[in-house]
C-alpha cells in the first residue's frame, strides 16, 4: 500500500488550517450552539429536541459549505496556480495525489465537525441533562453526517478534476439538492401515469447519490433506535459512492495535459 | 503515461465505475428498508410547525407543498399494506401540505376520507378530518366538493345527521353544485342514516374524486353497502323461508329450491352468500367484501363530534 | 556507448484549436535529440518554439501526441523515471503559505529519508541556493529572485542525475545569475546531466557543452555552440578611411557606414580581394580586415527572421 498520499494530505490539511477557514467555522458553530441554549431556555421540555435539531443541521450545513467550496478548488487552483508542476515532476502518480487532496480535506471536516460536535455536547450537558444513552444516537448521525460529507468531497473533487470551481459549484450543489429529494423525485415518478417518467425517476432514484439515506437527525433527536444494519449499509455505500467518484476522477485526471 | 496505458486505464475505470452503480443500486435497496423501519420518517425540514416551515421555504410553498403531498400519498400508502401500521404523521403531513397551500384541494379531499378512516386503514380521526375540511371550506369558499366531503364526513363518521344536512345544503349553494346536494341534504335531515344514502353518498365520492386511492376506497365500500342491502333482502327472504318450513334455510340453495328466488345470489367478489344457524344472512368468509362497520355499530362518542 | 542521459524520438505534440477541436496547432514537430551522461545542454529557440512543451513533455505534465522519451534508460511513462530527474518550471509557483523551508521539507518527503536526513538535506540546500535567512520567511513574501531560487533548490533536492531546468535565469539580478550558473557547473562537476532551456544566449554559449535550436516546434540544429556558429557563411570586416575629396566607390556606397572618417564593409569571403583592389584604386587606406564572427545571437536572429517570414504556413493545418 502506497504511502505518498499521506504528505499530500497533510499538506491539504495545514493549508487549510493556514487558510483559517478552519476558525472561522468554529466561531460561527460555537455562535449557534449559543443561540440553540437560549432557544433551550425559552421553550421547556423540548429543549433538547431543540438543540440537538439545530446543532446536527448546523454541522451538517457548515460541513457542506467547507465541503463544496474547499472540494471545488481542490485540484483546480493547483492547475490554475501551477503549483502542482513541481509536485508532479517527482515520483508521484496522478491518482496518489488525488488521493492524498482527498483525504487531506475530509481530514479538515473531520476534524471541525468534532469540535463541532463536542460543542453540540457541551451545549446539551449546559442545559442540564445529564448525558444519557440516547445521545449516543447523536454520535451516529454526526457520523451519519460525515459519511455525507465524504460523499458530497468526492463528487467536489471529481468535478475539480475538469471544471473551474464555479461550474464545479453549480454540479455539486445541483447533485447534492437532487439527491436529497431523491426519494421525492421517485415518488413523484410513481404517482405520474407516464411509464417513461416512472421509469426514468427511478433510474435517477438508483444512480445519483441519496442523501436522504444519511438523515437520521430527526430519530436522534426524538431518542429512536437506528437500526445498526442501517450504519452499516449507509458505512458501505458512501464508500462504494467514493470509490466510484474516486476512480473516475483518477481516470479523468490521469489523461490531462496541464497548461 | 503513453496513449495505450491512457485507454487501457480509462476502459478499466469505465468497467469498475459500472460494476460499482451495479452494487450501489443493490444496496439502496437494502437501505430503504432499513429506513422504513424508522418510524420517524426525516424530516428534511426538522420542524413539524407548517407556520415555521412556510417561513423556512423562501416563497418556494407551493414547491414544497407539492413535495409534501407527495410524500403524504407515499406515506399512506406504504404503510396501508402493512400488518399494524399507524399513521401518526399523515395529520401533520396533510397540514403541512395544506398550509403551503391552502388551495390544494386534493389534500383536503384525502384527509377526508383517510384522516377519519380507523383500524389499519386510518389513524381513526374524523375530529381532524372535520378540522382540516373546514379549514379548506375557509379558503375554497367556491368549492362544493369540500362542503360534500364535510357533508360526508358528519353522516358517514360522526353520524351526526344534522351537521351533514346543513353541509351538503351549504354546498347546493355554491357554484356548479349538482342538484343532487340538495336531494341528499333533504334526505339525510328527514331520514337520518340508511343503507340508500349512504350507497348515494359512496357514489359521489367515486365520481367527484380522481384520486385513485379514494376511488378504491369508495368502491370497496360501495360493495360492502351493496353485500348489507343484500343481505337485509336475504334475512327478509329467510324469515319468510321460515314461516313456509317452520327452520330457517341453510344455503340459499334452500331458498331457490322453495321458489323464493331464481338465481345464487351472489356478493360483489362473486362468492355466494351463506346463512348462518341463527338464520341471518352473512357473507361467505372466503370473500374480500366487507361490510363497513359503519353501517353496524351505534355511533362513535358524543364527546368526539364536537368540531 | 552509454546510454544517454535523455533520448527523444520523434516526439510530437499536438494541441487541438477551434471550437470542434478538430484543427489542431502543432506546437512539437517529430523531435529527436539525445543528450549524454555528464553534458550540459542548452535548448534554446524563441517564445513559442516549443522548449517547455518538451520540457512538460519530459516530466509528464503532458502526453505525447507521438514518438516517446527515456531517461536514463526509463521511458517517460515509468513513474520510476522521475527519481531521475528533477525540474524547475518556468515561472514557479509554489504554495505560497508555506516558508521555504516547510516546502523543501514537503518535497523530500516523497522520496525515503528519515527525519534527521531531511533536516539537514533540507538546511543544505537552502544554504546552497543562499536563502538561509529567509528560510522561515512565507513564500507569498518572496521575491521572484528569491522564489527562483526557491526553485532550484526543490528541483536538486533529491540529488537527480539529471536536471530539468525551464528558464532557470529568468528573474535573477546578474548576482543571482552568476550563482545559477556557478551550480550549474557544480552539478556538472558531480556528474550529473544538465538540460536547461534559456534565452539568454550568451550564458549558453558559456555554459554549454552543445545546444539545440528549437524554432516553430521544428529542430533547427544541434552542436557545440561553436559549431553552430560556424555552419554560418563567413564574412569579413574591413575598416577603411577615404582621404578628404576622396568618395566611396558608387558600387559599395549602400554597403558601407560611416563612422566619422572611418568606414566600415562587410563583404563575403569570397570577395574580399576584389573589394580591397576596388577601395585602393579609390585611394582608401585600409585599417584592418578581420573575419566577422558570427554569434550565436545573429544565428538566432536570422532564424527568428525566416520563422516569420514562413509563419503563415504553419498554423492552421487541418487534420
Amino acid at each position: 500500500m502506497t504511502t505518498t498520499p499521506v504528505p499530500v494530505a497533510l499538506n491539504t490539511f495545514r493549508e487549510a488550517v493556514r487558510d483559517r477557514v478552519l476558525y472561522n467555522l468554529i466561531f460561527f458553530a460555537l455562535l449557534m450552539m449559543g443561540a440553540a441554549i437560549l432557544v433551550g431556555q425559552i421553550s421547556i421540555g423540548i429543549d433538547r429536541l431543540v438543540i440537538i435539531n439545530l446543532g446536527l443541521a448546523s454541522i451538517s450545513l457548515i460541513g457542506l459549505v467547507m465541503a463544496i467550496f474547499i472540494g471545488v478548488g481542490l485540484v483546480s487552483k493547483e492547475i490554475e496556480k501551477r503549483t502542482l508542476y513541481s509536485l508532479l515532476a517527482r515520483p508521484i502518480r496522478r491518482w496518489e495525489f488525488l488521493l492524498g487532496k482527498y483525504a487531506g480535506l475530509l481530514l479538515t471536516l473531520a476534524v471541525n465537525t468534532s469540535f463541532m460536535t463536542l460543542g453540540l455536547a457541551a451545549a446539551l450537558y449546559w442545559v442540564g441533562r445529564p448525558l444519557v444513552r440516547a445521545d449516543a444516537l447523536v454520535l451516529v448521525a454526526v457520523y451519519f453526517i460525515l459519511l455525507e460529507l465524504a460523499l458530497v468531497t468526492a463528487l467536489a473533487l471529481f468535478f475539480s478534476c475538469f471544471s473551474s470551481p464555479m461550474l464545479s459549484t453549480l454540479f455539486t450543489l445541483g447533485i447534492y439538492i437532487t439527491g436529497c429529494f431523491a426519494g421525492d423525485i421517485r415518488a413523484f415518478g410513481e404517482i405520474t401515469e407516464n411509464p417513461a417518467m416512472k421509469t426514468f425517476t427511478r433510474v435517477l432514484y438508483y444512480l445519483i447519490p441519496n442523501f436522504h439515506n444519511f438523515n437520521v437527525i430527526a430519530a436522534a433527536s426524538h431518542g429512536e433506535r437506528i437500526p445498526i444494519s442501517l450504519v452499516a449499509h449507509n458505512t458501505l455505500y458512501a464508500l462504494l459512492y467514493m470509490a466510484l467518484l474516486l476512480v473516475a476522477a483518477s481516470a479523468v485526471f490521469s489523461g490531462r495535459n496541464l497548461k | 503515461m503513453s496513449r495505450s496505458g491512457q485507454s487501457r486505464l480509462r476502459s478499466t475505470a469505465l468497467v469498475a465505475v459500472a460494476l460499482l452503480f451495479i452494487l450501489i443500486a443493490g444496496l439502496q435497496r437494502r437501505i430503504d428498508s432499513d429506513m422504513d423501519s424508522l418510524a420517524q420518517q426525516s424530516d428534511d425540514l426538522l420542524l413539524r410547525s407548517p407556520a415555521a416551515i412556510q417561513k423556512m421555504s423562501f416563497g418556494y410553498d407551493s414547491l414544497l407543498a407539492d413535495i409534501y403531498w407527495t410524500r403524504t400519498v407515499q406515506y399512506y400508502g406504504s404503510r396501508f399494506t402493512v400488518k399494524g401500521a399507524t399513521f401518526p404523521l399523515l395529520w401533520p403531513l396533510l397540514d403541512i401540505s395544506t398550509t403551503l397551500d391552502p388551495h390544494l384541494l386534493v389534500a383536503y379531499r384525502f384527509g377526508a376520507v383517510f384522516l377519519s378512516e380507523s383500524g389499519t386503514a386510518g389513524p381513526g380521526r374524523p375530529d381532524l378530518a372535520v378540522q382540516l375540511v373546514k379549514r379548506g371550506i375557509a379558503s375554497n369558499p367556491d368549492e362544493w366538493q369540500l362542503d360534500m366531503d364535510l357533508g360526508f364526513l358528519y353522516y358517514w363518521r360522526l353520524k351526526d345527521y344534522q351537521s351533514s344536512a346543513a353541509a351538503f345544503l351549504e354546498g347546493s349553494n355554491k357554484p356548479n353544485a349538482p342538484p343532487w346536494l340538495k336531494v341528499m341534504a333533504a334526505r339525510v335531515a328527514q331520514k337520518g342514516g340508511s343503507l340508500e344514502t349512504s350507497r348515494m353518498i359512496w357514489s359521489e365520492i367515486y365520481e367527484s374524486n380522481q384520486d385513485p386511492k379514494i376511488r378504491e376506497r369508495a368502491l370497496e365500500t360501495l360493495r360492502g353497502l351493496k353485500a348489507a342491502e343484500d343481505e337485509v333482502e336475504l334475512n327478509q327472504l329467510a324469515d319468510e323461508y321460515q314461516k313456509r318450513f317452520g327452520h330457517f334455510p341453510t344455503s340459499v340453495g334452500d331458498l331457490r329450491s322453495a321458489g323464493l328466488i331464481q338465481a345464487i345470489p351472489v356478493d360483489p367478489d362473486g362468492y355466494p352468500y351463506v346463512f348462518q344457524p341463527d338464520g341471518k344472512a352473512a357473507l361467505d368468509p372466503e370473500s374480500s367484501v366487507i361490510i363497513p362497520k359503519e353501517i353496524k355499530g351505534p355511533p362513535p362518542e358524543l364527546n368526539k363530534t364536537h368540531s | 556507448m552509454s546510454t544517454p542521459a535523455i533520448e527523444i524520438l520523434g516526439l510530437t505534440k499536438d494541441y487541438p484549436i477551434g471550437f470542434w477541436g478538430k484543427q489542431v496547432r502543432r506546437s512539437l514537430d517529430a523531435l529527436t535529440l539525445e543528450v549524454e551522461e555528464g553534458e550540459i545542454f542548452g535548448f534554446l529557440g524563441p517564445n513559442g518554439a516549443g522548449k517547455t512543451t518538451t520540457l512538460k513533455l519530459l516530466t509528464g505534465l503532458i502526453f505525447p501526441t507521438s514518438g516517446t522519451a527515456r531517461v536514463r534508460g526509463r521511458s517517460i511513462d515509468d513513474i520510476g523515471m522521475h527519481r531521475e530527474i528533477g525540474y524547475l518550471p518556468e515561472q514557479p509557483y509554489f504554495y505560497d503559505y508555506l516558508t521555504a523551508r516547510e516546502l523543501l521539507d514537503y518535497y523530500a518527503r516523497f522520496s525515503n529519508y528519515t527525519s534527521r536526513d531531511r533536516r539537514e538535506r533540507v538546511s543544505r540546500l537552502l544554504e546552497r541556493v543562499g536563502l538561509t535567512s529567509a528560510a522561515d520567511v512565507q513564500l507569498r513574501k518572496y521575491s521572484k529572485g528569491m522564489l527562483q531560487r526557491a526553485g532550484i533548490a526543490q528541483a536538486i533536492l533529491d540529488e537527480p542525475q539529471v536536471v530539468l531546468l525551464d528558464e532557470p535565469m529568468s528573474g535573477l539580478d546578474p548576482v543571482g545569475r552568476y550563482e545559477v550558473r556557478d551550480i550549474i557547473l557544480e552539478l556538472k562537476r558531480q556528474g550529473r546531466t544538465v538540460f536547461f532551456s534559456t534565452h539568454i544566449l550568451s550564458d549558453a554559449e558559456m555554459l554549454c557543452d552543445r545546444v539545440a535550436v528549437l524554432a516553430g516546434g521544428k529542430l533547427q540544429g544541434v552542436g557545440a555552440p561553436g559549431e553552430i556558429v560556424s555552419l554560418e557563411v563567413h564574412a569579413m570586416d574591413i575598416l577603411f578611411e577615404l582621404p578628404p575629396g576622396y568618395d566611396v566607390p558608387p558600387a559599395l556606397r549602400k554597403s558601407v557606414t560611416r563612422i566619422g572618417a572611418r568606414c566600415r564593409l562587410e563583404v563575403p569571403e569570397a570577395e574580399l580581394y576584389t573589394t580591397l583592389d576596388e577601395l585602393r584604386r579609390f585611394e582608401a587606406r585600409i585599417l584592418s580586415v578581420s573575419p566577422v564572427r558570427p554569434t550565436l545571437e545573429d544565428y538566432f536572429l536570422r532564424l527568428v527572421g525566416e520563422r516569420r517570414a514562413d509563419s503563415h504556413g504553419v498554423e492552421a493545418s487541418v487534420r
